[in-house]
Protein backbone atom coordinates (compact mmCIF):
# COMPACT_ATOMS: atom_id res chain seq x y z
CA UNK A 1 0.00 0.00 0.00
CA UNK A 2 0.90 3.59 -0.68
CA UNK A 3 0.76 6.76 1.12
CA UNK A 4 -1.56 7.85 -1.51
CA UNK A 5 -3.93 5.15 -0.75
CA UNK A 6 -3.39 5.70 3.19
CA UNK A 7 -4.91 9.00 2.44
CA UNK A 8 -7.82 8.21 0.69
CA UNK A 9 -8.82 6.43 4.08
CA UNK A 10 -8.02 9.13 5.66
CA UNK A 11 -9.67 11.20 3.72
CA UNK A 12 -13.00 9.11 3.21
CA UNK A 13 -12.95 8.74 7.39
CA UNK A 14 -13.01 12.51 7.77
CA UNK A 15 -16.86 13.24 7.89
CA UNK A 16 -17.08 10.24 10.36
CA UNK A 17 -13.95 12.08 12.50
CA UNK A 18 -15.78 15.34 12.13
CA UNK A 19 -19.15 13.76 13.74
CA UNK A 20 -17.32 12.33 16.83
CA UNK A 21 -15.22 15.09 17.56
CA UNK A 22 -18.16 17.48 17.15
CA UNK A 23 -19.61 14.79 19.84
CA UNK A 24 -16.87 14.81 22.61
CA UNK A 25 -15.87 18.89 22.06
CA UNK A 26 -19.54 19.54 23.02
CA UNK A 27 -20.39 21.22 19.77
CA UNK A 28 -23.33 19.31 19.30
CA UNK A 29 -26.25 19.83 16.69
CA UNK A 30 -29.31 21.21 17.73
CA UNK A 31 -31.19 19.23 15.62
CA UNK A 32 -28.29 16.31 15.35
CA UNK A 33 -30.61 14.10 13.68
CA UNK A 34 -31.19 16.35 10.67
CA UNK A 35 -27.54 17.27 10.91
CA UNK A 36 -26.15 13.72 10.78
CA UNK A 37 -28.66 12.57 7.99
CA UNK A 38 -27.37 16.05 6.01
CA UNK A 39 -23.98 14.95 6.78
CA UNK A 40 -23.94 11.38 5.83
CA UNK A 41 -26.01 12.26 2.65
CA UNK A 42 -23.46 14.55 1.36
CA UNK A 43 -20.41 12.42 2.26
CA UNK A 44 -22.07 9.40 0.75
CA UNK A 45 -22.60 11.13 -2.72
CA UNK A 46 -19.11 12.87 -2.04
CA UNK A 47 -17.48 9.91 -2.05
CA UNK A 48 -19.01 7.99 -4.48
CA UNK A 49 -18.38 10.38 -7.13
CA UNK A 50 -14.84 10.72 -6.17
CA UNK A 51 -14.43 6.80 -6.78
CA UNK A 52 -16.63 7.66 -10.29
CA UNK A 53 -13.68 10.19 -10.84
CA UNK A 54 -10.99 7.34 -10.41
CA UNK A 55 -11.78 5.97 -13.33
CA UNK A 56 -10.97 9.49 -15.56
CA UNK A 57 -8.46 9.98 -13.25
CA UNK A 58 -6.42 6.79 -14.63
CA UNK A 59 -7.19 7.28 -18.18
CA UNK A 60 -7.52 10.64 -19.19
CA UNK A 61 -5.30 12.33 -16.45
CA UNK A 62 -3.25 9.30 -16.12
CA UNK A 63 -2.83 8.80 -12.67
CA UNK A 64 -2.48 5.28 -12.46
CA UNK A 65 -2.53 4.50 -9.08
CA UNK A 66 -6.75 5.73 -8.82
CA UNK A 67 -7.91 2.81 -10.42
CA UNK A 68 -6.98 1.20 -7.16
CA UNK A 69 -8.64 4.01 -5.42
CA UNK A 70 -12.45 3.11 -7.42
CA UNK A 71 -12.98 0.33 -4.98
CA UNK A 72 -12.28 1.88 -1.35
CA UNK A 73 -14.11 5.15 -2.46
CA UNK A 74 -16.69 3.53 -3.85
CA UNK A 75 -17.54 1.34 -0.46
CA UNK A 76 -16.85 4.19 1.73
CA UNK A 77 -19.70 6.03 -0.46
CA UNK A 78 -22.12 3.31 0.43
CA UNK A 79 -20.79 3.12 4.36
CA UNK A 80 -22.16 6.42 4.29
CA UNK A 81 -25.14 5.69 2.63
CA UNK A 82 -26.02 3.37 4.89
CA UNK A 83 -25.38 5.38 8.07
CA UNK A 84 -27.31 7.66 6.15
CA UNK A 85 -30.41 5.45 5.68
CA UNK A 86 -29.99 3.59 9.11
CA UNK A 87 -30.30 7.08 11.00
CA UNK A 88 -33.17 7.91 8.46
CA UNK A 89 -35.23 4.85 9.71
CA UNK A 90 -33.92 3.71 13.17
CA UNK A 91 -33.52 6.86 14.62
CA UNK A 92 -35.68 9.67 12.60
CA UNK A 93 -38.58 7.08 12.65
CA UNK A 94 -37.62 4.69 15.22
CA UNK A 95 -38.34 2.00 12.32
CA UNK A 96 -42.21 2.83 12.17
CA UNK A 97 -42.50 0.39 9.33
CA UNK A 98 -46.47 2.24 8.22
CA UNK A 99 -44.66 6.52 9.01
CA UNK A 100 -41.97 5.38 6.45
CA UNK A 101 -43.73 3.78 4.20
CA UNK A 102 -46.71 6.86 3.83
CA UNK A 103 -43.78 9.26 3.45
CA UNK A 104 -42.05 7.65 0.93
CA UNK A 105 -45.28 6.99 -1.38
CA UNK A 106 -45.70 10.89 -0.96
CA UNK A 107 -42.40 12.04 -1.59
CA UNK A 108 -40.44 11.50 -4.59
CA UNK A 109 -37.44 12.60 -3.04
CA UNK A 110 -37.38 9.36 -1.11
CA UNK A 111 -38.22 6.90 -3.68
CA UNK A 112 -35.04 7.96 -6.19
CA UNK A 113 -33.15 7.87 -2.91
CA UNK A 114 -34.53 4.76 -1.74
CA UNK A 115 -33.85 3.31 -5.58
CA UNK A 116 -30.22 4.38 -5.33
CA UNK A 117 -29.67 3.00 -2.32
CA UNK A 118 -31.17 -0.70 -3.59
CA UNK A 119 -29.23 -0.74 -6.49
CA UNK A 120 -26.24 -0.08 -3.89
CA UNK A 121 -26.85 -2.99 -2.03
CA UNK A 122 -25.63 -6.16 -4.46
CA UNK A 123 -23.04 -3.75 -6.01
CA UNK A 124 -21.53 -3.30 -2.46
CA UNK A 125 -22.03 -7.00 -1.44
CA UNK A 126 -20.19 -8.54 -4.26
CA UNK A 127 -17.22 -5.72 -4.19
CA UNK A 128 -14.88 -8.77 -3.46
CA UNK A 129 -12.63 -10.09 -5.82
CA UNK A 130 -13.97 -13.53 -4.92
CA UNK A 131 -17.44 -12.43 -5.99
CA UNK A 132 -15.45 -10.69 -9.29
CA UNK A 133 -13.91 -13.61 -10.10
CA UNK A 134 -16.87 -15.68 -9.39
CA UNK A 135 -19.15 -13.72 -11.83
CA UNK A 136 -16.67 -12.83 -14.49
CA UNK A 137 -18.30 -11.33 -17.43
CA UNK A 138 -21.52 -10.35 -15.14
CA UNK A 139 -19.53 -8.32 -12.60
CA UNK A 140 -18.59 -5.75 -14.57
CA UNK A 141 -22.12 -5.72 -16.40
CA UNK A 142 -23.83 -5.55 -13.54
CA UNK A 143 -21.73 -3.26 -11.43
CA UNK A 144 -22.26 -0.83 -14.05
CA UNK A 145 -25.94 0.07 -12.37
CA UNK A 146 -23.69 2.40 -10.23
CA UNK A 147 -24.17 4.62 -13.48
CA UNK A 148 -28.06 4.77 -12.61
CA UNK A 149 -27.39 4.80 -9.23
CA UNK A 150 -25.57 7.88 -8.44
CA UNK A 151 -27.77 9.82 -10.99
CA UNK A 152 -30.52 8.89 -8.93
CA UNK A 153 -28.67 9.99 -5.78
CA UNK A 154 -27.73 13.38 -7.37
CA UNK A 155 -31.60 13.56 -8.21
CA UNK A 156 -32.28 12.92 -4.64
CA UNK A 157 -30.36 15.30 -3.50
CA UNK A 158 -31.55 18.16 -5.77
CA UNK A 159 -35.59 17.40 -4.90
CA UNK A 160 -34.23 17.48 -1.39
CA UNK A 161 -32.59 20.81 -1.68
CA UNK A 162 -34.85 23.77 -0.26
CA UNK A 163 -35.01 26.37 -2.86
CA UNK A 164 -31.43 27.02 -3.25
CA UNK A 165 -30.26 23.92 -5.37
CA UNK A 166 -26.99 25.65 -6.30
CA UNK A 167 -24.69 22.54 -4.44
CA UNK A 168 -27.16 20.03 -5.81
CA UNK A 169 -26.18 21.18 -9.34
CA UNK A 170 -22.99 21.42 -8.99
CA UNK A 171 -22.88 17.23 -8.15
CA UNK A 172 -24.80 17.05 -11.17
CA UNK A 173 -22.39 18.48 -13.28
CA UNK A 174 -19.19 16.57 -11.75
CA UNK A 175 -21.51 13.48 -12.21
CA UNK A 176 -22.20 14.35 -15.52
CA UNK A 177 -18.36 15.04 -16.46
CA UNK A 178 -17.25 12.22 -14.79
CA UNK A 179 -20.08 9.88 -16.83
CA UNK A 180 -18.98 11.71 -19.94
CA UNK A 181 -15.35 10.80 -19.51
CA UNK A 182 -15.95 7.17 -19.67
CA UNK A 183 -17.61 7.98 -23.09
CA UNK A 184 -14.91 6.40 -26.09
CA UNK A 185 -14.28 9.95 -27.64
CA UNK A 186 -12.55 11.06 -24.45
CA UNK A 187 -10.76 7.86 -23.70
CA UNK A 188 -9.42 6.83 -26.97
CA UNK A 189 -11.47 4.23 -27.97
CA UNK A 190 -9.48 1.92 -26.41
CA UNK A 191 -11.97 -1.04 -25.52
CA UNK A 192 -10.80 -3.90 -23.21
CA UNK B 1 -50.24 36.31 30.86
CA UNK B 2 -47.88 38.42 33.04
CA UNK B 3 -46.61 42.02 32.10
CA UNK B 4 -42.72 41.97 32.27
CA UNK B 5 -41.98 45.35 33.92
CA UNK B 6 -40.15 47.88 32.17
CA UNK B 7 -37.19 47.55 34.91
CA UNK B 8 -36.84 43.59 33.95
CA UNK B 9 -36.27 44.34 30.22
CA UNK B 10 -32.47 44.05 29.36
CA UNK B 11 -30.98 47.62 28.54
CA UNK B 12 -29.26 47.65 25.25
CA UNK B 13 -25.92 47.94 26.39
CA UNK B 14 -25.96 45.18 28.93
CA UNK B 15 -27.44 43.08 26.32
CA UNK B 16 -24.02 43.95 23.81
CA UNK B 17 -22.03 43.08 26.42
CA UNK B 18 -23.25 39.58 26.80
CA UNK B 19 -22.98 39.38 22.64
CA UNK B 20 -19.41 40.36 23.24
CA UNK B 21 -18.93 37.89 26.32
CA UNK B 22 -20.51 35.04 23.65
CA UNK B 23 -18.16 35.66 21.22
CA UNK B 24 -15.02 35.45 23.77
CA UNK B 25 -16.07 32.23 25.02
CA UNK B 26 -16.11 31.33 21.77
CA UNK B 27 -13.12 32.13 20.76
CA UNK B 28 -11.77 30.21 23.54
CA UNK B 29 -13.93 27.16 22.62
CA UNK B 30 -12.14 27.26 19.34
CA UNK B 31 -8.66 27.72 20.79
CA UNK B 32 -9.04 25.02 22.87
CA UNK B 33 -10.31 23.11 20.08
CA UNK B 34 -7.41 23.53 18.30
CA UNK B 35 -5.38 22.49 20.96
CA UNK B 36 -6.84 19.25 21.23
CA UNK B 37 -6.65 18.77 17.63
CA UNK B 38 -3.05 19.33 18.08
CA UNK B 39 -2.71 16.23 20.35
CA UNK B 40 -1.29 19.12 23.55
CA UNK B 41 -2.83 17.87 26.98
CA UNK B 42 -6.02 19.41 27.87
CA UNK B 43 -5.62 22.29 29.98
CA UNK B 44 -8.29 22.64 32.44
CA UNK B 45 -6.32 25.36 34.22
CA UNK B 46 -7.29 28.00 31.78
CA UNK B 47 -8.61 30.82 33.43
CA UNK B 48 -12.48 30.98 33.09
CA UNK B 49 -13.49 34.84 31.70
CA UNK B 50 -15.57 36.34 34.36
CA UNK B 51 -19.36 36.23 33.43
CA UNK B 52 -20.78 40.58 33.46
CA UNK B 53 -23.87 40.88 35.29
CA UNK B 54 -26.60 39.71 32.55
CA UNK B 55 -30.07 38.57 34.08
CA UNK B 56 -30.57 34.95 33.34
CA UNK B 57 -32.94 34.19 30.13
CA UNK B 58 -36.65 33.54 32.26
CA UNK B 59 -39.77 33.51 31.52
CA UNK B 60 -43.08 33.77 33.67
CA UNK B 61 -44.39 30.43 32.49
CA UNK B 62 -42.79 26.80 32.06
CA UNK B 63 -44.43 25.80 29.71
CA UNK B 64 -47.91 26.17 26.81
CA UNK B 65 -51.19 25.56 27.45
CA UNK B 66 -50.87 22.24 26.77
CA UNK B 67 -48.32 22.09 28.99
CA UNK B 68 -45.32 21.36 26.82
CA UNK B 69 -42.35 22.69 28.39
CA UNK B 70 -40.38 25.42 27.10
CA UNK B 71 -37.54 24.73 24.67
CA UNK B 72 -34.61 26.33 26.24
CA UNK B 73 -33.18 29.46 25.60
CA UNK B 74 -29.85 28.49 23.72
CA UNK B 75 -31.96 26.56 21.50
CA UNK B 76 -33.87 29.51 20.58
CA UNK B 77 -30.95 31.50 20.30
CA UNK B 78 -28.83 29.29 18.07
CA UNK B 79 -30.99 27.55 15.65
CA UNK B 80 -32.83 30.30 13.66
CA UNK B 81 -33.75 30.43 10.21
CA UNK B 82 -32.74 33.73 8.92
CA UNK B 83 -31.58 34.10 5.44
CA UNK B 84 -30.31 37.35 5.58
CA UNK B 85 -27.44 36.58 8.12
CA UNK B 86 -26.59 33.02 6.74
CA UNK B 87 -28.38 30.01 5.13
CA UNK B 88 -26.73 27.72 7.93
CA UNK B 89 -29.58 27.64 10.73
CA UNK B 90 -26.67 26.77 13.74
CA UNK B 91 -24.14 29.34 12.01
CA UNK B 92 -27.14 32.27 11.96
CA UNK B 93 -26.31 33.49 15.65
CA UNK B 94 -23.20 34.08 14.98
CA UNK B 95 -23.37 35.84 11.74
CA UNK B 96 -25.65 38.17 13.45
CA UNK B 97 -24.10 39.15 16.32
CA UNK B 98 -22.78 41.71 15.57
CA UNK B 99 -26.05 43.76 13.79
CA UNK B 100 -27.06 46.92 15.52
CA UNK B 101 -30.98 47.13 15.58
CA UNK B 102 -31.15 50.57 16.96
CA UNK B 103 -32.34 52.81 16.01
CA UNK B 104 -34.87 51.48 14.26
CA UNK B 105 -38.00 52.79 12.83
CA UNK B 106 -41.13 51.08 11.89
CA UNK B 107 -43.81 52.15 9.30
CA UNK B 108 -47.31 51.71 9.32
CA UNK B 109 -49.21 52.76 5.87
CA UNK B 110 -50.72 52.00 3.12
CA UNK B 111 -54.46 51.83 3.28
CA UNK B 112 -54.79 53.52 6.55
CA UNK B 113 -56.38 57.15 8.17
CA UNK B 114 -52.99 57.24 10.39
CA UNK B 115 -49.99 56.64 8.40
CA UNK B 116 -47.32 56.41 11.33
CA UNK B 117 -43.29 55.76 11.79
CA UNK B 118 -42.74 54.63 15.11
CA UNK B 119 -39.25 54.52 16.80
CA UNK B 120 -38.86 50.94 18.07
CA UNK B 121 -39.17 52.90 21.79
CA UNK B 122 -42.08 54.29 21.01
CA UNK B 123 -43.76 50.74 20.36
CA UNK B 124 -42.32 49.76 23.37
CA UNK B 125 -43.39 52.57 25.48
CA UNK B 126 -46.78 52.89 23.87
CA UNK B 127 -47.53 49.23 24.28
CA UNK B 128 -47.65 47.07 27.22
CA UNK B 129 -45.46 44.33 26.79
CA UNK B 130 -46.91 40.91 27.90
CA UNK B 131 -45.74 37.33 27.60
CA UNK B 132 -47.25 34.79 25.06
CA UNK B 133 -45.40 30.88 24.83
CA UNK B 134 -46.58 29.61 21.87
CA UNK B 135 -45.27 26.52 19.90
CA UNK B 136 -43.39 27.49 16.44
CA UNK B 137 -43.61 24.62 14.10
CA UNK B 138 -41.15 25.31 11.18
CA UNK B 139 -42.30 23.97 7.85
CA UNK B 140 -39.28 21.96 7.67
CA UNK B 141 -40.39 19.66 10.22
CA UNK B 142 -39.03 20.92 13.82
CA UNK B 143 -40.67 22.45 16.23
CA UNK B 144 -40.16 24.40 19.82
CA UNK B 145 -42.04 26.22 22.71
CA UNK B 146 -40.87 29.86 22.79
CA UNK B 147 -41.63 32.58 25.53
CA UNK B 148 -41.91 35.82 23.66
CA UNK B 149 -42.88 39.14 24.58
CA UNK B 150 -44.62 41.90 22.97
CA UNK B 151 -48.18 42.70 22.03
CA UNK B 152 -51.63 42.26 19.99
CA UNK B 153 -50.74 43.52 15.86
CA UNK B 154 -54.24 44.59 16.01
CA UNK B 155 -53.83 47.47 18.95
CA UNK B 156 -50.92 48.69 16.11
CA UNK B 157 -53.75 48.21 13.43
CA UNK B 158 -56.54 49.97 15.97
CA UNK B 159 -53.82 53.21 15.97
CA UNK B 160 -53.21 53.29 11.67
CA UNK B 161 -57.21 52.70 11.16
CA UNK B 162 -57.31 50.25 8.01
CA UNK B 163 -59.87 51.80 5.80
CA UNK B 164 -62.57 49.85 4.14
CA UNK B 165 -60.63 48.60 1.23
CA UNK B 166 -57.74 47.57 3.28
CA UNK B 167 -57.74 43.36 3.06
CA UNK B 168 -54.50 42.53 3.55
CA UNK B 169 -51.18 43.73 5.34
CA UNK B 170 -47.99 43.77 3.96
CA UNK B 171 -45.11 43.44 6.31
CA UNK B 172 -41.10 44.01 5.01
CA UNK B 173 -37.35 42.96 6.66
CA UNK B 174 -34.95 45.63 6.10
CA UNK B 175 -33.33 45.57 2.93
CA UNK B 176 -29.50 46.46 3.77
CA UNK B 177 -27.13 44.42 2.19
CA UNK B 178 -24.64 46.01 4.63
CA UNK B 179 -26.05 45.07 8.07
CA UNK B 180 -27.84 41.78 6.80
CA UNK B 181 -24.88 40.03 4.15
CA UNK B 182 -27.22 37.12 3.15
CA UNK B 183 -28.82 39.98 0.88
CA UNK B 184 -26.29 40.03 -0.96
CA UNK B 185 -26.65 36.72 -2.22
CA UNK B 186 -28.59 36.94 -5.70
CA UNK B 187 -30.30 33.59 -5.25
CA UNK B 188 -33.35 35.47 -3.65
CA UNK B 189 -35.71 38.40 -4.35
CA UNK B 190 -34.85 40.67 -1.28
CA UNK B 191 -36.35 42.09 0.54
CA UNK B 192 -38.10 39.30 2.63
CA UNK B 193 -42.06 40.20 2.38
CA UNK B 194 -44.70 38.50 4.15
CA UNK B 195 -48.39 38.95 4.48
CA UNK B 196 -51.60 38.27 6.54
CA UNK B 197 -55.21 38.82 5.45
CA UNK B 198 -56.58 41.70 7.99
CA UNK B 199 -58.77 38.98 10.07
CA UNK B 200 -55.58 36.96 10.68
CA UNK B 201 -53.54 40.32 11.25
CA UNK B 202 -56.58 41.54 14.02
CA UNK B 203 -56.61 38.17 15.45
CA UNK B 204 -55.60 38.07 19.21
CA UNK B 205 -52.68 35.23 19.00
CA UNK B 206 -51.17 37.21 16.14
CA UNK B 207 -48.18 39.52 17.82
CA UNK B 208 -45.46 41.38 16.88
CA UNK B 209 -42.48 40.53 19.47
CA UNK B 210 -40.10 42.79 21.28
CA UNK B 211 -38.65 39.58 23.30
CA UNK B 212 -38.13 36.35 24.40
CA UNK B 213 -37.39 34.64 27.79
CA UNK B 214 -37.17 38.35 29.11
CA UNK B 215 -34.92 39.95 26.85
CA UNK B 216 -34.74 42.30 24.53
CA UNK B 217 -34.77 40.20 20.84
CA UNK B 218 -31.86 39.23 19.57
CA UNK B 219 -30.39 39.87 16.17
CA UNK B 220 -30.89 36.28 15.24
CA UNK B 221 -34.24 36.16 16.50
CA UNK B 222 -35.71 39.13 14.29
CA UNK B 223 -34.34 42.02 16.71
CA UNK B 224 -35.83 44.29 17.59
CA UNK B 225 -39.66 43.52 16.22
CA UNK B 226 -40.94 40.19 14.60
CA UNK B 227 -44.35 39.23 13.91
CA UNK B 228 -45.23 35.91 15.41
CA UNK B 229 -48.62 34.21 14.06
CA UNK B 230 -48.28 30.75 16.27
CA UNK B 231 -50.95 28.62 13.88
CA UNK B 232 -48.69 29.17 10.06
CA UNK B 233 -45.53 27.77 9.94
CA UNK B 234 -42.39 29.64 10.94
CA UNK B 235 -41.47 31.14 8.14
CA UNK B 236 -44.64 33.49 7.92
CA UNK B 237 -43.43 35.49 11.49
CA UNK B 238 -40.95 37.47 9.38
CA UNK B 239 -38.28 39.30 11.44
CA UNK B 240 -36.58 42.65 11.89
CA UNK B 241 -39.82 44.42 10.30
CA UNK B 242 -39.19 47.86 9.10
CA UNK B 243 -42.92 48.19 7.20
CA UNK B 244 -46.24 46.85 7.47
CA UNK B 245 -48.44 48.34 4.87
CA UNK B 246 -52.12 47.72 4.49
CA UNK B 247 -52.94 46.18 1.09
CA UNK B 248 -56.17 45.66 -1.15
CA UNK B 249 -54.21 43.11 -3.11
CA UNK B 250 -52.88 39.89 -1.54
CA UNK B 251 -49.69 40.10 -1.08
CA UNK B 252 -46.89 38.03 -2.60
CA UNK B 253 -44.47 36.68 -0.10
CA UNK B 254 -40.86 35.52 -1.00
CA UNK B 255 -41.39 32.26 -0.36
CA UNK B 256 -43.98 32.37 -3.15
CA UNK B 257 -42.22 34.10 -5.34
CA UNK B 258 -39.69 31.32 -4.73
CA UNK B 259 -41.14 28.61 -5.10
CA UNK B 260 -45.30 28.95 -5.15
CA UNK B 261 -46.10 25.02 -5.60
CA UNK B 262 -44.25 24.74 -2.28
CA UNK B 263 -45.81 27.90 -0.35
CA UNK B 264 -49.06 29.02 -0.22
CA UNK B 265 -50.24 32.56 1.11
CA UNK B 266 -52.26 30.93 4.04
CA UNK B 267 -49.18 28.30 5.58
CA UNK B 268 -51.42 27.43 8.02
CA UNK B 269 -49.66 24.47 9.56
CA UNK B 270 -51.79 21.24 8.19
CA UNK B 271 -50.90 17.62 8.70
CA UNK B 272 -52.92 16.95 5.99
CA UNK B 273 -50.97 18.86 3.59
CA UNK B 274 -48.18 17.02 2.20
CA UNK B 275 -44.73 19.17 1.41
CA UNK B 276 -42.75 17.29 -1.23
CA UNK B 277 -39.60 17.14 1.49
CA UNK B 278 -40.50 17.72 4.63
CA UNK B 279 -43.11 15.65 6.68
CA UNK B 280 -46.05 17.84 7.68
CA UNK B 281 -48.01 14.81 9.55
CA UNK B 282 -44.87 14.77 12.09
CA UNK B 283 -42.61 16.90 13.82
CA UNK B 284 -39.84 17.00 16.12
CA UNK B 285 -39.62 19.10 18.90
CA UNK B 286 -36.12 20.50 19.50
CA UNK B 287 -34.88 18.73 22.26
CA UNK B 288 -36.63 14.89 21.77
CA UNK B 289 -35.99 12.50 20.18
CA UNK B 290 -39.19 10.83 18.97
CA UNK B 291 -41.37 12.63 16.38
CA UNK B 292 -44.61 13.71 17.32
CA UNK B 293 -48.16 14.40 15.47
CA UNK B 294 -48.38 17.69 14.37
CA UNK B 295 -51.96 19.15 15.24
CA UNK B 296 -54.23 21.31 12.48
CA UNK B 297 -53.20 24.81 13.41
CA UNK B 298 -50.24 23.63 14.80
CA UNK B 299 -52.80 22.92 18.10
CA UNK B 300 -54.41 26.32 17.91
CA UNK B 301 -57.56 25.43 15.95
CA UNK B 302 -60.25 26.47 18.68
CA UNK B 303 -59.20 29.61 17.96
CA UNK B 304 -58.44 30.06 14.77
CA UNK B 305 -60.16 27.34 12.09
CA UNK B 306 -63.33 29.66 12.06
CA UNK B 307 -61.22 32.30 10.14
CA UNK B 308 -61.33 29.82 7.24
CA UNK B 309 -64.53 28.34 7.20
CA UNK B 310 -65.49 26.91 4.42
CA UNK B 311 -62.31 27.42 2.66
CA UNK B 312 -60.88 24.40 0.84
CA UNK B 313 -57.55 24.48 2.37
CA UNK B 314 -55.84 21.99 0.69
CA UNK B 315 -56.17 24.51 -2.33
CA UNK B 316 -55.16 27.11 -0.18
CA UNK B 317 -52.19 26.12 1.51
Amino acid sequence: MRRSDGLIHVLALAPLVWIVFDQLTGQRSINPIQTWTQRSGFSALALLLASLACTPANRIAGVRRAAAWRRPLGLYGFGYALIHVLIFVVIDYAADGSAIMAELAEKRYLIVGALAFAILIPLALTSTAAWQRRLGRQWRRMHRMVYLAVPLAVVHQIWQAKSDIRLAVLFALVTGLVLLMRLPPTTGARRR
Amino acid sequence: MNRIPASEITPEWLYRQRRQFLRSTGALGLAAAALVACGAPAQPAMPAPTQPAVPAPRAAGTADERGDPLTDFDSVTNYNNFYEFSMDKEAVARASAGFVATPWQVTVDGLVRNPQTYAIEDLLGRFDQEERIYRLRCVEGWSMVIPWQGFPLHRLLAEAEPTAEAGYVRFTTLHDPERMPGQRDPWFTWPYVEGLRLDEARHDLTILATGLYGQTLLPQNGAPLRLVVPWKYGFKSIKSIVRIELTAAQPTSLWMASAPHEYGFYANVNPDVAHPRWSQATERRIGELSRRETLPFNGYAADVASLYAGMDLRANY
